[in-house]
């Protein structure tokens, strides 16, 4: 129930956040903290039955015809990162008061924030595929609109939706996946699949599921070659970036991959394709990211790489990795978000986010060089903070595991050297040196609500680095034994002893500081490197892709919907003929053709003759007067053929009604311009072609018609109903008035409503002309 | 009482019809009528979508002329389902038009004639005879025609004209089917053409005409390659118009596919399921990039409707109870949410002068509630969870896999990604973009001069979320009517109750 009330309690702050902000801009606004800070505590309270080994869970019935239920549980790994969404997301709350507290679309940016917590909330506490991937889309979508905050930009508009699209197609891509993978288990509930590894892995679906899978969490976590979306998101304002881009929204699909690894993990491909792409993501971004002069763009490369380790981890799989992963991703929750918040106070208050103007800020902003101090000190892996146990828990994984681990070691140290290197560009050099005097507005330290947050998260990384017995059995074990599938007995400590990962660390460490020390070298080739990646990398792919779609839809729409009915109309005589006359060819092929009707009687054959010539002829003519008389010959010939087999009511209507179509036409004729023929011979035949080939069909299926009688048909029985029972001797009129009166009635109202057509667009008319007239 | 429950939705459109007619044609008097006509269809119909739902089908054979001798009227959860919906929004597009409709429209009898295509597509869901349905066709193809070609202008008759003359080509092909039909089997009645065809020797004597009947209906649903008069017509008469077009007319091509392959084609259908798989991929995809290529908010909602149908159809073409449900469910979603959506497009045409989306701007900053009220349906229509389209994609997927159609289903994923960019084309340039420079004057009064053009919008919103919330309501009935479907016994012993008797 706890569970439930988080969510509803984040949701209904995302619904009333905008009135509070407007009703007092001061305490009600202030107010929305207790939101996040309740759903911490409600969540909070749930953690000793979860580090008990147990967790906590609800079950509601939703949506029964298609599975879905609002089934909630929180164990180990939802309760990490429930906690942290929270957690961080009270301090990403406090701190867009002060970043954008007097923004005038406020109220709607708290909106969105608090719906995406919620979704965010959702996604991890949900214990039902389909649910879980409603939320996910959820984040995709307040993601969406807080990329686009500042909507009048064109570039948050564009980048917003190249976030939305990519994440969009992958989300899509893995619901296909979701689907299978129920198919397979027989459930939609993950704590029930976790169970069916066996099953999932041996069925001949799992490659596709796997992949299908995939395909989300990687779209999602910005895992190469998808990745480019991630630094584009960093037009977002501030605080968006350090929740969605950073702490949470991009964690979701490693948190899937571990959510699904007692399901899906353990084979080869999962390891092959885990590792390869999460250490191919951590070398791409680190590199990349040492050109980087932006902070908020180093920070976005830096995340990328840690979400690569991360898969890189889980691909492993081991406890060990898997324990790794956990408390990196802990460790990079707090010092990431710390950065941004940091980064993001150097903009607010001295006007610009590009290194190469920042320097010497400690001596303006004290409290802000302090917390930014921290989180660097901890992301480069310095003992005693946190971040160092991460890098150490890494090692001494991927150290354990023979063949593999030494490939995996080598990216891992080297991607955290230079992630260490773009640490401390991000966290130190814009604090440390002699001040540059080049900031737009002069530094000052910004207000309480800016600084808190990332002086907080920061001394949380020194402090479970001094005491990691905080987190080690309450969330890590917990955590891992979610991932395993068992209960785990791992231990998370500070100090190793001398072996081979501090000797790793201390290598890192070294190798750090040399690039740190380089980085104006990197710089200098930049623009380059920048240049290059436009012009060849993942995201012009992205845009080529885009483009040419646009292409192909405005192309295809030119010809298909071109404008002219003429081609209308052909192409849909064109689709009659194919489908009918295909269906005829194919029955004639397996049963007899209907025999033709008795002998040919001379009479009605030249009438019938009589009625071609006069098609033919209005078909051909370049008169239009020609083209009226041959069409009219084919009318009172119907007549005709009508007298002929005795039926005379039919024959007078075809008579009146041909006689008032060739007048009123010959009326119209005179205003119409010379009737020419402005295609050519060929088309001409073609089109000539295509309506004789209709007129077969028809002229087939009507010889059926007449020929083929599978059962009686009910006119003998309306027939001998007609006097008895509705006590009229022409049975035509009876149908017309009784056996089927509600179709004449029909027709009266289609001659009323032609009738009301005629009389408006007349009298439209008549006034006009009045009003001419006037004039 | 329950034959006039049944006849009720065709009695009041056609009663109000006359009054409007037969009364004064004061603006006044033509509105309210209107719309407390519209109302009393709408509380009609839900009475009938519960009687049916509890009590099963009902039938009236008019005149009391047994089946299959008279004509049919069926009402079962399929039929009453449509009623019940087309009447919602009926009664919303009558309140929106109270709105947007002139003066000259009024005194050119827009109401009777808004009337009368109500009566004509309620008689298309309700008939259960082959020929009345033509009947119906014609109704509502002369009304719908009348009310694009009523503003005179040269680009409604114009769109008017391609609707109507595509349209009669459709009508002709279904009267000769129609035709050829009682020519091979000797009746109209449909169940009774369902029980003749399934005792025919060999039912494949009827695949030609029932490919006609395919073709006829398919351009009435606007399916690829059928589908041309409606980008060419929607996007011309008020927002009104083809508001309740948008919400109606397609749907009642596909109303009927849906009844003939479940009811009388069934033994034909294993031979017509590629065919139909293949026309519902390709609308899908042609729809959809329509959408893509276009800049203008109706015709980008109008090359929607033409994909959207082809998920409807892609559910029939599964032919599974799941696909079916889901089929329906689509249905009702899509006519709520694009409904909804052409209705705001009247919106910001009455706010900013054009729906051109180069040359309107700022609605989110001018007008939050708007953006509210458009995003709803229209991330709905993009299959955002959880709003009502995500069950109906959800659902026509889950099918599709379940029936290892691998290549339908990447098509409906693609296709939905690409619906997702077209709306947010429409978000970004109407509500995000700051209003451009030469964009017409904004409309005089600003926001306080829509009054009821608000209520229906809002109405309809509320219902997207609320069939995405509370879905399952509708879902469990979709299943419902599906089995019924899928097992027409009920169908036609229902209707052919007299027969034994003599």
């Amino acid at each position: 129930m706890t569970l439930l009330l988080s969510l509803l309690l984040v949701f209904a702050g995302a619904l009333a956040a905008p009135w509070m902000v407007r009703a007092g801009r001061g305490w009600l606004r202030n107010l929305l903290l207790v939101v996040p800070l309740g759903a911490f505590l409600l969540l909070l309270g749930g953690l000793p039955a979860v580090a008990a080994g147990g967790a906590v869970s609800l079950q509601l019935p939703w949506f029964p015809s298609l599975g879905v239920t609002l089934d909630l549980r929180m164990d180990g790994l939802s309760a990490v990162m429930g906690l942290l969404v929270t957690g961080i997301g009270a301090l990403i709350v406090l701190y867009s008061f002060g970043y954008l507290g007097k923004h005038p679309q406020y109220g709607r940016f708290a909106s969105f924030l608090l719906a995406f917590m919620g979704a965010m909330l959702g996604l991890v506490l949900a214990d039902n595929l389909i649910l879980l991937f409603i939320f996910w889309e959820l984040t995709s979508i307040t993601s969406y609109l807080l990329i686009g905050f500042l909507h009048e930009d064109p570039q948050s508009r564009k980048k917003a939706l190249q976030a939305l699209l990519v994440t969009g197609l992958g989300a899509v891509v893995m619901l296909a996946g979701f689907i299978l993978l129920g198919e397979v288990a027989g459930t939609y509930r993950i704590s029930e699949l976790l169970g069916e590894g066996a099953l999932l892995t041996a069925s001949p679906l799992y490659p596709a599921i796997l992949l299908l899978i995939l395909a989300g969490a990687f779209t999602k976590s910005g895992q190469v070659p998808f990745h480019f979306w991630l630094p584009n998101a960093m037009v977002a304002p501030t605080p968006v970036s350090a929740y969605l881009h950073s702490a949470t929204m991009v964690k979701a699909g490693v948190f899937l991959l571990a959510r699904l690894h007692p399901a899906l993990g353990g084979t080869e491909m999962w390891t092959g394709y885990l590792v390869v792409f999460g250490g191919l993501t951590l070398l791409t971004a680190v590199v990349l990211g040492l050109f980087q002069t932006d902070l908020k763009g180093i920070l976005a490369y830096t995340t990328l790489g840690v979400l690569g380790l991360l898969t890189m981890l889980l691909g492993v799989g081991t406890e060990l990795a898997l324990k790794s992963m956990i408390v990196f991703l802990i460790g990079h929750a707090l010092y990431k978000a710390a950065l941004f918040m940091t980064a993001g106070a150097v903009d607010h208050e001295t006007g610009t986010r590009e290194l190469t103007h920042l320097r010497g800020l400690r001596f303006a902003m004290p409290l802000t060089a302090t917390a930014a101090l921290l989180a660097a000190l901890s992301k480069s892996g310095f003992p005693p903070f946190f971040g160092f146990i991460g890098k150490e828990a890494v090692y001494e994984a991927a150290g354990n595991l023979g063949g593999l681990g030494w490939g995996v070691l080598a990216v891992a140290v080297g991607g955290n050297m230079l992630m260490m290197a773009l640490a401390l560009k991000a966290g130190i050099a814009p604090f440390w040196g002699r001040p540059s005097g080049q900031t737009p507005k002069p530094p000052h330290e910004g207000p309480f609500s800016l600084w808190f947050g990332p002086l907080l998260l920061g001394s949380i990384g020194l402090l479970l680095g001094l005491v990691p017995g905080l987190v080690g059995p309450t969330l890590v074990a917990p955590a891992v034994s979610a991932m395993t599938g068992a209960p785990s007995e791992v231990y998370v400590k500070l100090w190793h002893g001398f072996n081979l990962p501090l000797l790793l660390s201390l290598l890192t460490l070294a190798g750090g500081l040399v690039l740190f020390r380089l980085r104006h070298h990197f710089w200098r080739v930049a623009p380059r490197v920048r240049y290059f990646l436009r012009a060849r990398g993942a995201e012009a792919t992205y845009d080529l892709l885009f483009a040419s779609t646009v292409a192909l839809a405005e192309w295809q729409t030119r010809t298909l919907q071109s404008g002219r009915l003429y081609s209308y109309v052909r192409i849909v005589l064109l689709f009659t003929v194919v489908l009918v006359g295909g269906a005829i060819l194919s029955t004639s092929l397996r049963l007899a053709p209907p025999p033709l009707p008795g002998p040919i009687e001379a009479l009605p054959a030249g009438i019938v003759l009589t009625m071609i010539v006069g098609a033919v002829l209005a078909a051909v003519t370049d008169n239009r007067i020609t083209a009226l008389l041959g069409l009219g010959t084919v009318g009172f010939g119907m007549a005709l053929l009508f007298t002929y087999y005795g039926a005379p009511d039919l024959a007078i209507t075809q008579l009146l009604v041909e006689t008032l179509t060739v007048v009123l036409f010959m009326f119209v004729i005179y205003r119409l311009p010379h009737l020419r023929h402005p295609s050519r011979v060929l088309i001409r035949l073609r089109d000539a072609g295509l309506a004789a080939l209709f007129g077969l069909c028809m002229s087939y299926l009507a010889l059926e018609a007449i020929t083929l009688n599978l059962d009686t048909p009910i006119s003998e029985r309306l027939a001998a109903m007609s006097y008895p029972l509705a006590k009229g001797k022409n049975v035509v009129n009876v149908i017309l008035v009784d056996f089927r009166a509600l179709d004449t009635l029909g027709e009266i109202t289609v001659l009323v409503a032609a009738a009301l057509g005629v009389a408006a667009l007349v009298t439209g008319g008549l006034r006009r002309r009045r009003r001419k007239r006037a004039e | 009482m329950s034959g006039l429950l049944l006849l009720l939705p065709l009695l009041l459109p056609l009663a109000g019809t006359i009054v409007l007619l037969a009364g004064s044609l004061s603006v006044g008097f033509q509105r309210v009528g209107a719309v407390v006509c519209s109302g009393l269809t709408l509380v009609a119909s839900l009475v009938l979508l519960v009687a049916v739902d509890r009590a099963g089908i009902l039938v009236v054979q008019l005149g009391s002329w047994e089946a299959p001798f008279g004509i049919s009227l069926v009402a079962d959860r399929l039929s009453a389902v449509m009623v019940a919906f087309s009447a919602l929004l009926g009664a919303a597009v009558a309140v929106f038009s109270l709105g947007e409709i002139s003066r000259r429209r009024i005194q050119r009898f827009f109401y009777p004639l808004y009337l009368l295509l109500l009566f004509g597509v309620n008689g298309a869901f309700l008939t259960g005879d082959l020929f009345n349905l033509y009947v119906w066709f014609e109704v509502m193809l002369i009304a719908s025609f009348v009310l694009t070609a009523l503003g005179g202008a040269r680009a409604e008759l114009e769109g008017g004209l391609k609707y109507v003359i595509l349209n009669l080509f459709s009508s002709a092909l279904f009267l000769s089917a129609a035709g050829i039909l009682y020519g091979v089997l000797g009746t109209l009645n449909l169940a009774d053409l369902a029980v003749r065809l399934e005792a025919s020797p060999d039912p494949g004597w009827l695949q030609a005409a029932s490919l006609l009947i395919l073709v006829a209906f398919g351009l009435k649903a606007a399916v690829f390659p059928l589908f041309f008069w409606l980008p060419a017509s929607y996007h011309t008469p008020p927002s009104t118009v083809s508001a309740i077009f948008a919400g109606l007319l397609t749907k009642v091509g596909v109303y009927a596919l849906i009844r003939v392959y479940t009811l009388v084609f069934e033994p034909l259908f294993p031979q017509a399921q590629g065919l139909l798989l293949a026309i519902a991929v390709l609308t899908m995809i042609t729809g959809v990039l329509g959408a893509a290529a276009h800049f203008e908010m109706r015709r980008i909602l109008s090359f929607h409707i033409v994909s959207q149908i082809g998920y409807m159809v892609l559910g029939l073409a599964f032919f599974t109870p799941l696909a079916l449900a889901a089929a329906i469910f689509y249905i009702i979603h899509n006519m709520v949410a694009k409904t909804n959506l052409l209705l705001i497009s009247g919106i910001v045409i009455r706010l900013q002068g054009t729906a051109d989306l180069a040359r309107v701007g700022g609605l989110y900053r001018s007008a939050p509630w708007l953006a509210v009220l458009f995003f709803l349906p229209a991330f709905s229509l993009a299959g955002i969870p959880p709003l009502s389209g995500f069950w109906a994609k959800l659902g026509v997927v889950r099918a599709g896999l379940e029936g290892g159609w691998w290549f339908a289903v990447a098509a409906a994923l693609v296709v939905g990604i690409l619906t997702l960019y077209s709306m947010t084309k429409i978000w970004a340039e109407a509500f995000w973009k700051p209003r451009p420079e030469g964009a017409l004057p904004l409309m005089a009064g600003g926001v306080g001069r829509l009054g009821w053009m608000v209520v229906p919008v809002a109405t309809l919103s509320v219902c997207t979320v609320a069939l995405g919330v509370f879905g399952e309501f509708l879902f469990a009935f979709s299943e419902r009517a599906a089995d019924q479907l899928l097992s027409p016994q009920e169908y036609i012993s229902t209707v052919l109750a007299g027969r034994g008797k003599e």
